[in-house]
C-alpha cells in the first residue's frame, strides 16, 4: 500500500482550538506544508526555521507549528522577528499575524520591518474583525459592517475607511514581494500556497520583506454559518480587498 | 594597570562588548545617545550587530527576539524611552530571557528634562511593566564600577535567566574618568548551556527540547506554576546577589544613604566632616533590587548611630526602602530634589551639622 497523502510534519498533533469554519487551520497547513516542501527539496535545512506567533486568535500558533517558536506581544512580531533574523541570518523566519495585531497596534513594527527590507515572511490573516476578544471592530472592518464596537455598522465619517495593508506596504521601498490571497475555494487555496512558498523562497535567497495577506472567514463573529461566511467574504471582502500581486521585485527583474 | 581617560557612555558600551554583547538594538534619546553612536561604529568592527529601531517599543522586542536565540544582547535608553520599553521588559522577564538593559536616567515625569536624575527608582525596583517580576538592578556610582559590573552582568543574567538593569544617570554617561578596560570575552552560546534557546529543532527531535519563547500560560494552574518558578528565582537572587558598600559607618553617629552618582556627593561630605571630627558614614546600595535591607539595618542598629539621612535626586523613592530597613529604630530624614537639582556637598554637610546640633 503506498502513501498518497500524509499530514505535514511541520504541524504538531495538538488539536486546533479554532471555531468551525475558521480559515486559520487551512492557512496554518499551507505555511507548514511550504516549509516541509522546502526542506524536502533541499532548499532549507531541517530545523532551520523559527516562527513568531501574534496576539489574537492565532495566539497559540506556537503549539501548532512544529519548529522553534516565539510568542510576541500584540503587534510586535515583526520587531521580534527582526531580532531573531539579525541573530540568525541563515534561519527562515516568519511571523503569523491577524489584522488587529498587524494593521492596528503593530503598524509601526510592520511598516518599519518592510522599510528596512528585513528578510522576513509575514503571513497576514485578514478577517475584518477582532476574533479572540469576541468580534470588535478592526481597522479592516468594512464600512457598514456591524461588530460589538460598531453596533450601528462601521461609519466611515467617524472612524475612517478600512485600511488596505497590501497596497500600503507595496509602496514602502524595502518591501520585496506583497500578494493578497484568499482561501475561500480550492483555486484560491492553491494560489495562496504558491504565494507563501514563493515568499519563503525569496527569503532563502536573501531578498527583502515579503508579506502574504490572506482574506479569512470568521463565521462566529460575523454571525454566519461557515458556508454563508465564505459567500460573504466573496461578495464583500474581495471587492474591497482585491486579490493579486501588489509587488514582486523578483518578477520585475525577470 | 593601564588606565584610559574615557567618556562614561563610551566606556559602558565598550565594556558591554568586552563582556560578549554582540547585538545592540536602540533608539536615540538624550543623555545616552553616545551609547548607540559608539555601538554603531564598534559593532561592525567585531562582527556584531547594531540596529537603530523605529522606537524603544520595537528595540526591546528586537532584544526579545535576539536574546531568545541565546546571544548576548543589550539595549540602552533614558527615562521616557525606558517607559516605552516596559511592555517588552515584562515579556522578557516572563519568558525568562537573559539580557542587559541600560537606563541613563534623566528628569521626569513625562519629557521632564535632559539632565541627570534618579526619578526612575520606583519603576526599576517596584515593577515598571505588568505582573509579578523583578530585574536584577545595579546602581553603580563610577564609570569603573559600571565597567566592572558589566563583566559579570551577563553571567548573572544567564545563571538566573533574568534581565539585568543598570540604573545609571546622565552624569555617569556624560562625564570622563580614568578606566581600566577588561579583556575581551568571546561568547558562543550552546544548546547545552541554554537548552531553552531557539537554536534549531526539527520534527523527530525530542519534543521537550523544542524552544517556545513565551510569557503566556493560559490556565490558572500553569501560570501559578510558572510564577512560582520566577519567585523561587527571585528568592535565590535576594539570598546570593545583594551588593552594597559600608563607607566609614563602623563608628558613625549619622549614617547617610545614597545610590549612584549622588553617593559621591555624600562621600565627599563624609570625608570633609570626618576631617572636622564629626563621626559620619555612608551606606551605599549597589544592587537596588535586591535591596540590602538586612545590611542597612545592621549598619543603622549600631548603638552609636543617632539618625539616618537619605539623599536622592528625586522626592524620596529609595527612602521607602530605607524606612523599611530601619523600621523606626532611628529617625530617618530626607534630603533631595527632583528636577535634576543635585544636592551639593555644602548642602549635605549643613544638613548633617543641623541634625547633630538638634541632638539627633
Amino acid at each position: 500500500m503506498s502513501v498518497v497523502f500524509e499530514k505535514t510534519q511541520l504541524l504538531t498533533d495538538k488539536q486546533f482550538h479554532y471555531c468551525p469554519g475558521c480559515n486559520h487551520g487551512i492557512i496554518h497547513r499551507l505555511v507548514a506544508e511550504s516549509i516541509d516542501e522546502l526542506v524536502k527539496e533541499g532548499k532549507l535545512e531541517a530545523g532551520n526555521v523559527i516562527g513568531v506567533a501574534p496576539v489574537g486568535c492565532s495566539v497559540f500558533a506556537y503549539d501548532y507549528f512544529n519548529c522553534d517558536m516565539y510568542e510576541a506581544a500584540h503587534g510586535r512580531a515583526p520587531a521580534v522577528a527582526t531580532g531573531i533574523k539579525r541573530a540568525k541570518p541563515d534561519t527562515l523566519v516568519f511571523t503569523y499575524q491577524g489584522d488587529g495585531d498587524l494593521a492596528s497596534i503593530g503598524t509601526a513594527e510592520v511598516v518599519h520591518a518592510a522599510h528596512r527590507g528585513e528578510k522576513l515572511v509575514t503571513i497576514f490573516v485578514n478577517n475584518a474583525i477582532y476574533g479572540m476578544t469576541g468580534g470588535q471592530m478592526a481597522p479592516t472592518t468594512l464600512v457598514g459592517q456591524k461588530t460589538t464596537t460598531s453596533p450601528y455598522g462601521r461609519d466611515e465619517a467617524w472612524c475612517g475607511a478600512p485600511i488596505k495593508m497590501s497596497e500600503m506596504l507595496s509602496q514602502v521601498p524595502g518591501s520585496y514581494y506583497i500578494e493578497r490571497c484568499a482561501v475561500n475555494n480550492n483555486t484560491n487555496i492553491i494560489k495562496c500556497k504558491k504565494a507563501i512558498k514563493k515568499a519563503m523562497q525569496y527569503q532563502l535567497e536573501g531578498k527583502g520583506f515579503c508579506m502574504i495577506e490572506v482574506l479569512s472567514a470568521c463565521p462566529t463573529n460575523w454571525g454566519l454559518n461557515p458556508v454563508e461566511a465564505l459567500k460573504w467574504l466573496e461578495e464583500n471582502m474581495i471587492p474591497y480587498y482585491p486579490l493579486g500581486v501588489y509587488k514582486d521585485k523578483g518578477a520585475e527583474q525577470k | 594597570m593601564a588606565l584610559t581617560l574615557m567618556k562614561g557612555s563610551e566606556a559602558i558600551a565598550e565594556a558591554a562588548i568586552r563582556a560578549g554583547a554582540r547585538f545592540f538594538f536602540g533608539y536615540p534619546i538624550t543623555p545616552q545617545t553616545e551609547i548607540p553612536e559608539y555601538m554603531s561604529a564598534r559593532m561592525p568592527e567585531i562582527g556584531g550587530c547594531f540596529l537603530q529601531a523605529e522606537s524603544e517599543v520595537a528595540a526591546i522586542n528586537m532584544v526579545y527576539g535576539a536574546a531568545g536565540t541565546g546571544m548576548r544582547v543589550i539595549t540602552s535608553s533614558s527615562s521616557p524611552g525606558v517607559s516605552l520599553k516596559q511592555e517588552g521588559i515584562s515579556y522578557i522577564a516572563g519568558a525568562q530571557l537573559p539580557c542587559v538593559i541600560l537606563n541613563v536616567m534623566r528628569g521626569g515625569p513625562g519629557l521632564g528634562n535632559i539632565q541627570a536624575s534618579q526619578g526612575d527608582y520606583f519603576q526599576a525596583t517596584k515593577g515598571g511593566g505588568n505582573g509579578d517580576y523583578h530585574l536584577l538592578t545595579y546602581a553603580p556610582s563610577s564609570i569603573q564600577e559600571v565597567v566592572d559590573t558589566m563583566m559579570f552582568a551577563y553571567e548573572k543574567a544567564e545563571k538566573y535567566r533574568i534581565p539585568v538593569l543598570f540604573l545609571l544617570d546622565g552624569i555617569i554617561a556624560q562625564m570622563m574618568e580614568p578606566v581600566e578596560m577588561p579583556e575581551m570575552v568571546e561568547y558562543k552560546p550552546t544548546k547545552e548551556a541554554k537548552p531553552w534557546a531557539a537554536m534549531g529543532w526539527k520534527p523527530g527531535d525530542d519534543p521537550a527540547k523544542r524552544a517556545v519563547i513565551n510569557s503566556m500560560y493560559i490556565s490558572t494552574e500553569e501560570l501559578t506554576d510558572h510564577t512560582n518558578v520566577l519567585q523561587a528565582c527571585y528568592r535565590e537572587i535576594e539570598k546570593n546577589e545583594v551588593m552594597f558598600e559600608n563607607y566609614r559607618t563602623e563608628d558613625a553617629e549619622i549614617v547617610l544613604t545614597a545610590f549612584g552618582t549622588v553617593s559621591r556627593v555624600a562621600r565627599s561630605a563624609v570625608d570633609e566632616l570626618r576631617e572636622e571630627g564629626y563621626k559620619v558614614g555612608l551606606f551605599r546600595p549597589i544592587t537596588v533590587w535586591p535591596f540590602p535591607y538586612d545590611e542597612l539595618k545592621k549598619a543603622v542598629n549600631q548603638p552609636q548611630v543617632k539618625a539616618v539621612l537619605d539623599i536622592e535626586v528625586n522626592e524620596g523613592q529609595m527612602l521607602e526602602d530605607v524606612n523599611l530597613a530601619v523600621s523606626g529604630a532611628r529617625p530617618v530624614e530626607f534630603l533631595g530634589h527632583c528636577g535634576s537639582l543635585f544636592p551639593t556637598t555644602e548642602e549635605v554637610k549643613a544638613r548633617i551639622l543641623a541634625m547633630l546640633k538638634e541632638g539627633k
